[in-house]
This record gives C-alpha cells, structure tokens and sequence, in this order.
C-alpha cells in the first residue's frame, strides 16, 4: 500500500507553473529517489506535500498520507501530521535550527506537541534520540546551542528531529548537499539505517546518482516542474529512456561531481531555464540532442511496465525519426 | 562573557575620561578667562579675580579637572554662579521631569513601533503592510519639534484638551502626567518610527528564517511557532534597538522640553548655555553623555547575554 | 534574496544575527514577495529621488531668484495670512515666508553637505586602515571608535556651541564629527569583505600594493553602501542641524533657517499657527526625502544597511 501518494501535484506562483501535474507513489518502507537540476521543481514539490510553501505560492492536486489528503484537509489537521507521521529533513543544517534554543529542548518539542510529553520526558526521549543519530555525549550536546555544532552534527540533530514521531514517510531534501564531503558519506548511511530500522517510506531528493543507486529502490526523474521518467532503480541508471535522466546518468559517471555544490558540471548542454522561462511543449526540448518538431507538444507520460517516460524519442527504444534536423537541437 | 564585560567596562571608562576631558578642555580652552566669559565684557576686573579664585580657576589645570571630577564622582558639583544654587539639586530636581518624560516616550513608542512593524512585516505584500511601513517611514522623519509644534496646534490651540507648556510639581500627578503627554507622543513618535523600521526587518528576516520552518515542520501551527521560536529571535535585536534609542530619547528629550517649556534637563542645559553659566552647562553635558554611553555599555552586555552563539565569545 | 536592509546603525550583533538568519529559501526564483518589494523599492527610490531633486532646484532657484528678498522687513505688511502677492504669507517682521523658505533650502543643504563631508572625509580613510592594518594602527582606530560611538551628535554640537559660541559651522562640524565612527565601522566592515574576496587575494599574490588594491578593488566595491549611509547621514544632520537652529545654538536669525524660523513662529502659535508649520514642513519633507532616497537605493543595490 502506497504511504504517500501524490496525484497531479502543482505549485502555482503568480499565474507561473512551477510544479505541473507531478503524480509519484512512495510505498511503506520503499525509498524514492527523485532527481533533477536545481531548478526543476524537486524541493518545491517536497515542500507543497507537507504544505509548507513559502508566501504566494499555491499547491493543488492530490498528496495523500495513508488516507488522508494533506492538501485537503484542514490547516489544524495537517499541523497534527505534520511532524508525526510525516517529516522532512532540510537542506542546510546550518540554519534550521533555533539559534536561540538548546539542541534538547527542539528535539523534544515534537514530542511534546504530538505525544502530549511533559518537559522532563521531552529532555529525555531527546537525549535517546541524539544517541541514536550517533552524536557523542548525548546529554552533553543537548544542552548546546546550535552554533556549538559542527554542520555534519546538526544535520543529525534533524533527523532526531525527523525521526522523533516515528513518521510513516520522511522526506529529506538533499540532506548532505550543504555538507563536508567527507561527512556526507556517513550521514547517509546513518539515513539509511534509520529509514530501515523505522519502517518508514522515504522521498530522498538528490543530485548524487551514486546515493540513489545505493540507497533508493525507485527513481523519479523531474525537469522544468514536471515528472518526466520514474522506474526501478537497475532499469533508470542502466537503461534510461528520458534523454535527461540518460544526460544526468552521462555527466555524473564523467567522474564530474563537483564536490562543493553536488551538482554535476555542466556536462548537459545548455543550463535550466529561470521559472517560467521553459519552452512550451515538451521543457527538455531545447537542449535536447533529440529533440524534433513533434516536442512542441507535450508527450504524455507513457507507462511501460514499471517505466514511466514522457518523451517522443526515448533513448534505446528506436531511433529519432528521420524528420529531425540539426536547427531543431538548440535555439 | 567576563571577559568581554570588563573589556567593554574598559571602553566605558576609557570614554568617559575622554568625554570628561573633551567637556572640560571646552570650558577651560575658551578665549578669554571663564570668569571673564561668565560676567560678560562689562564685568570689572576686580569680580573677575574674585570670581577666578571662587571658581578654583587659578589652580594649575589638572587640579581643577581633578577637581571637577572628584566633585562628579562624590556629587559635590559645587554653585551655580547665576542662579546661587547648588548644581546637585537643580540637576536632580530637573531630573524628576526629564526621566519621567523619557521613559513617556520609549512606551509611547514601543505601543507604536510594535504593532507597526510587527503587522507591517505579517502583512507584507498585502496593501495594509505597506501602509503600516509607510506610516513608520513618515514617523521616523517626523522632528520632535515639529512634531510638538503641531500637537500644540490640534490639542491645545484648537481644543484646548492638553496644557502647551509648563509643568506643576509632582504634588499633583494627574495634571504632571497631563503636561508630559504631548511631549512624550512628540518623542515617541519618532522613536516609534525608527523602532518599527528595526522590529519590522527582524520579523521579515525571522519569517523567512530556515528554523521557523523546522519548527512548523514539526506541527507547530504559525501562532505556536513564532511565540516560541519567533519571539526569542526577534527579541534580540529589540533589546539593542530599545537600549540605543533610550539614549536618543534623552537627547530628544533636550529639544522636546524647549517647546513644551518642561523644567527638565534640557531647559536647564539650555538656559545655562545662553546664560553661559557654564558650570552647569559642563555638568549636564557629562551627566547626559555619561548616561548615554552607561546604557550603551548596558546594551552590549544585556546582548551577549541574551545571545546564545555570542555569550561564549570574548 | 533578501533586499530587506539590517540597520547599520546597530552595532555588531544585531548585523551578525540578520547575517546568519537570511538564508537560502526552497529553489524559488521568482516569488509575488519578490515582486511587491520591488514596487516598494521603486517608490521609495521615486519619491525620495523627487523629493531631494524638487529640494536641489529650489535652492538653486533661491540663489539667483527669490519672490521677495528673504530678509526683507515690511512693517507694515505684518503676519499676514497666505495671499497673491505672499503665497504662504508673511512673519512677524512682515518678511516672506515663501522667499524664506526658498532661501532656507540652501542652507539646509549646506549644513548637510559639510556634515557629510567632515564624516567621511575622515571616517573613510580611517575605516579602510582599520581594515588593511591589523596591528597597532587599526586596533588605535578601532579603540578610538568604539570610544566616539555612540556618543549623541546633538550633545556634542550643543557642547561645541556652548564652548565656542553659536555658529552654522560649529554645529556643522560638530554633527559631523560625531558620525565619523558610523563611517569607520560601515567602511572597514565592507573593506574586509571585499579584501577577503579572491580576486583580490589573487592581486596580492601578484604583488599588488595595499593602497593599489584599495583604489582598484575596494572603493569601488563599497560605494553603494557609502552613498546609501551618506543618504542617510545626509537627513540625520538636517535633523541635527534644524533642532539646533530652533535651539537658537546653530545658524542664527535673521538667517532664514528653517529651524530658527520655526523657533520665531512658536510666539505667534496661538495667532498664527500656520506660520509654524511652513517650516515643520520643509524639515519634515526633506529628512523623509534624504531617508527614502537612503531606503531606495539600499535597495537597488542590495545594501543591508539602513538607519
């Protein structure tokens, strides 16, 4: 059964379509992975599901948990969902903590806003959690402030705080982008522990094709707001049918990870459009080495056993029609 | 924190010498002898000698400021020449005006500052927003004096509901405070203008900050996370807004009390100058700066408390 | 992202917190919140633009060319309420109020301009060797600083008057000399920043010479966050300024400055109140003008750094 089902998912922003009909499921204790440049509309998908976009920014569509539609229901009932059985880990541990509030004290306060905890209980079910995301000297970091802790700590310090409630799906918006390189290993090994030893379902949003083909059992390929190819991980990273995902999958393997930033040189022809800026039809096509004449209008998103492609001339299937000229690649 | 106390503290005192000697110097490097600068162009020489020995002033000059200082420390600030009075008590008695009148003014406009800019920010992108940024852009432009001046105009010229000027003894405190409203609004207003400008930023950085996220993400509803999380943040740049603007208030509080002709500290300094009393004038131009950069020193400190990734640091 | 200023202002910790609180939102590129605050950053920049240009030609204009000369007595012609011949009508000396007004602009600026001026011309140099020394020297200029901030601009003018008589220039100098630590703060905070950007590690490991580097990379870099602060020192000392004229402590009558002709008009507050508000105008307008000029172009150029 899917935990966290998303149907027709967008985000709108003064009349701009940033997020445009984004269907995915993510079933209990499944990982997710869902890839794609800065810009095609990955985090704010992840921050319309649990309704925390920012000021002029609208979601519709469907994003159901279990039963219920978080889009739907009350701005009361999501708060109590929030949080407890849905959670999301930010991208950059460096400022999402109160600087003004002890560690222990932010960790617990899901706790008590959820599970009804007293203060004190709130103290010590936050000092097990921060031993449980491997922070040594529990007791003693959880009466630090934030700037006490390096960024590698602080990130684990959200998943203590992700993990608080037991959620039934955590989302973890490119946790280990902001981070050192060499802690980054070790705080996705320990997300993969933790998603495992709680059962829960997990949406990793990511750059890094290495950690999906790792850690994930299905990937969603996003580009310009909409979904434009999702399978199981073996088929997506060895047979790619969308010329982006087949592009991403190109320029990560060119050994050209750029370790500062986790994105890919721009080994893609071509960089992402601004919001808004994306051709009509289909939003790959002008940097696309496929693209023809056909891509002005959008290609539905096809489903061939469990790949899903939107595109007219998916890689490996057949050759692009004969009527395609050199012009109809780039503007 | 120690540290950065007594280092702060350092700064205090260095700053006070310096304040103390730049006030003295002005008195002391006058063309002219001060008892000469003090009786006018008519005084005889002989009153001039005579008020030279009276006033110290034939003692080298580092006895006099010595002098001077010993008399701030201990209170003993000696006689006004003109009126006869002693300075402690004339600076005490106008002080009973001066300090009502500025802490008038900083709640005065906090009331202003804080709905402003906290409902300027919430509502920021909406017409009522802008208004409300506008309305504390307009006030923080507002001089007290022309500020007073028009409240003279409507509340005591047309309506005659607030007295324009004057101020009887604190034996009556229904009609003091009534004296003090006017100019209290006329100082709060501006100070209300200016605070908002800061309490206005704070809540829209706050707002847009990654932990009130974190916190919503929790569950907590918009209300719940920015009483627990929001008001703590927002706080610390209040508490240094409202501790320098403090120190505004005092000097604005000078200019106020000329219009409302208030007996405080001002008036006092003010009719010193022109009467080129001196003394006195040196006296209150210490006092003030003295408890200006007192309540700086307070600020600062109050701060690294208050801070959490600042109270470590030295 | 965030075009909102931090007040400059406020001392070290209060930038430090704005500093760490700002942050990178979720990839938005173009969200309505963008939008409105450009609107607002237009006006701001608009109007205060008018403003001060509308202040600039009226003191021009009152260089070569008054409706009536502004000192000119007219025993007869007293107080007279606002007509054809006297627009805004005239004072107790039945001088024109209009031609007074016009006439007080240029003093206004004035006094504003040498403020300005005293401020900088020593609180930048000062600043950027508080930035390019770390030794002896930039720790003598911080310590010096951190002794004049805070000490209130007003007080020190009425002091200086008090010592040396009441004049323009004592009140100007005065103003002036009280907001050179702003300048050595905003300057050496923004010389750092850009002295510890790479290009201009780069040019050092060239070889470059400190004060090459200065001219080349830095003064370049920080002049928008000057100009902003010059905006905003620019209303501080008109305020100053008009508080001490009405103090009878700065320029003194029959000199038509706004803050004296204020002062004068407060005697004829039951009888004429429009005669005070003239001038409560004028100074009103022009500090809001000098401070949404400041505001704008903080804006536009992305300057945290507001009052």
């Amino acid at each position: 059964m899917a935990a966290l089902s998303v149907r027709d998912l967008s985000v709108r922003a003064q009349g701009l379509e940033l997020v445009r009909d984004v269907s995915f499921e993510v079933h209990s204790g499944e990982r997710v992975a869902l890839i794609g440049e800065s810009g095609s509309g990955k985090s704010l998908t992840a921050m319309a599901i649990v309704g925390l976009l920012g000021r002029g920014l609208s979601a519709s569509g469907e994003a159901r948990l279990g039963d219920e539609d978080l889009l739907g229901v009350s701005e009361r009932r999501r708060c109590q969902l929030r949080g407890d059985r849905i959670a999301l880990i930010f991208q950059d541990p460096m400022t999402a903590l109160d600087p003004t509030m002890r560690i222990g004290r932010q960790v617990g306060e899901a706790l008590r806003q959820h599970r009804g905890l007293s203060r004190r209980q709130a103290a010590e079910a936050a000092v097990k959690l921060l031993a449980r995301v491997e922070i040594p000297d529990p007791a003693r970091y959880a009466h630090s402030y934030p700037h006490q802790l390096s960024g590698g700590l602080r990130q684990r310090v959200m998943m203590a705080i992700a993990i608080s409630c037991d959620p039934d799906v955590i989302l973890a918006d490119e946790p280990t982008t902001a981070l050192d390189v060499t802690v980054q290993r070790r705080v996705l090994e320990l997300l993969d522990r933790l998603v495992r030893e709680e059962g829960s379902a997990l949406l990793l949003i990511t750059h890094d094709l290495a950690v999906v083909s790792e850690m994930c059992d299905r990937v969603v390929t996003m580009y310009g707001g909409r979904v434009v190819e999702s399978g199981s991980v073996e088929s997506m990273l060895t047979a790619p049918q969308h010329p982006y995902t087949d592009a991403l999958l190109a320029a990560s393997s060119a050994v050209s990870i750029d370790g500062a930033s986790g994105e890919p040189l721009p080994a893609i022809a071509g960089s992402v459009p601004a919001a808004g800026q994306f051709p009509p039809g289909c939003p790959y096509r002008d940097r696309c080495p496929r693209a023809s004449q056909q891509c002005t209008t959008m290609p539905p998103l096809e489903a061939v056993g469990d790949r899903t492609v939107a595109c007219w001339h998916p890689v490996g299937r057949e050759e692009p029609a004969a009527g395609i000229t050199t012009e109809g690649t780039l503007k | 924190m120690v540290r950065f106390a007594a280092h702060r503290l350092g700064i205090l005192v260095l700053s006070l010498v310096g304040a103390s000697v730049l006030v003295f110097g002005a008195l002391t490097l006058l063309p002219g002898s001060p008892a000469q600068v003090i009786l006018g162009t008519q005084a005889t020489p002989q009153s001039v000698h005579h008020l030279t020995v009276q006033l110290g002033l034939d003692k080298p000059l580092w006895q006099q400021y010595f002098d001077w200082l010993h008399g701030m420390v201990t209170g003993a600030l000696g006689t006004s020449y003109v009126s006869q009075l002693p300075i402690g008590t004339q600076i005490w008695q106008a002080l009973q005006v001066t300090g009502p009148l500025v802490l008038l003014g900083l709640v005065i406009g906090l009331v202003i500052a804080i709905p402003l800019g906290l409902f300027g920010a919430l509502l920021q992108g909406r017409a009522t927003g802008a208004v409300l940024g506008a309305i504390g852009q307009v006030g923080l432009a507002v001089p007290t004096f022309v500020g007073g001046t028009l409240l003279i105009i409507v509340f005591a010229v047309e309506f005659h509901v607030l007295p324009a000027s004057g101020f009887p003894e604190w034996s009556h405190p229904g009609s003091a405070l009534k004296s003090l409203l006017l100019p209290a609004i006329s100082l709060g207003v501006v100070e209300g203008g200016i605070i908002s400008r800061y309490l206005r930023t704070s809540v829209l950085d706050l707002l847009q900050s990654d932990y009130l996220r974190t916190a919503r993400m929790k569950g907590l509803s918009m209300g719940q996370a920015l009483r627990r999380h929001g008001l703590r943040n927002a706080m610390l740049p209040l508490v240094t807004v409202g501790g320098l603007e403090l120190a505004g208030l005092i000097v604005g509080a000078i200019v106020v009390e000329n219009v409302f002709t208030l007996p405080g500290i001002g008036t006092l300094l003010l009719t010193s100058v022109n009467n080129r009393d001196l003394l006195v004038a040196q006296d209150i131009v210490m006092f003030v700066s003295g408890t200006v950069l007192v309540l700086n020193l307070l600020v600062d400190l109050s701060y690294r408390l208050l801070d959490p990734r600042l109270a470590g640091r030295s | 992202m965030s075009a909102q200023a931090e007040p400059a202002g406020a001392s070290g910790p209060a930038a430090a917190v704005a500093g760490t609180a700002g942050s990178a939102g979720p990839e938005v590129v173009g969200g309505p919140a963008v939008g409105t605050r450009r609107r607002v950053r237009s006006f701001s920049l608009v109007a205060g633009g008018l403003i001060v240009a509308l202040i600039i030609v009226t003191a021009l204009v009152a260089l070569i060319w008054t409706p009536y000369p502004a000192l000119a007595v007219d025993p007869a012609g007293r107080l007279a309420g606002s007509s054809g011949a006297h627009l805004l009508g005239t004072d107790q000396y039945g001088r024109d109020v209009l031609s007074r007004l016009m006439s007080g602009a240029r003093i206004t600026l004035y006094t504003g301009f040498i403020s300005v001026l005293v401020a900088t011309a020593v609180g930048i140099p000062a600043g950027l060797v508080a930035a390019l020394y770390g030794g002896v020297v930039g720790q003598a200029v911080l310590r010096l600083t951190d002794i004049l901030y805070g000490f209130p601009a007003l007080l020190a003018a009425i002091a200086l008057s008090a010592a040396l008589g009441a004049s323009t220039t004592t009140a100007m100098i005065a103003i002036g000399v009280a907001y050179i630590p702003v300048f050595v703060r905003v300057t050496r905070a923004n010389a750092l920043g850009v002295l510890a950007s790479e290009y201009v590690m780069a040019a050092r490991a060239y070889g470059r010479r400190p004060w090459a580097i200065v001219r080349r990379h830095v003064l370049p870099n920080i002049a928008t966050t000057i100009v902003v602060q010059m905006c905003l020192l620019f209303s501080l000392a008109i305020l100053a300024e008009a508080a001490l004229d009405y103090l009878g402590l700065g320029t003194r009558p029959p000199a038509p400055s706004w803050g004296s002709m204020l002062q004068q008009a407060q005697g004829y507050l039951h009888s004429d109140p429009a005669l005070s508000l003239w001038p409560g105008l004028a100074v009103f307008v022009v500090v809001l003008g000098f401070s949404l000029l400041g505001d704008g172009l903080a804006e536009l150029f992305d300057v945290r750094a507001r009052r």
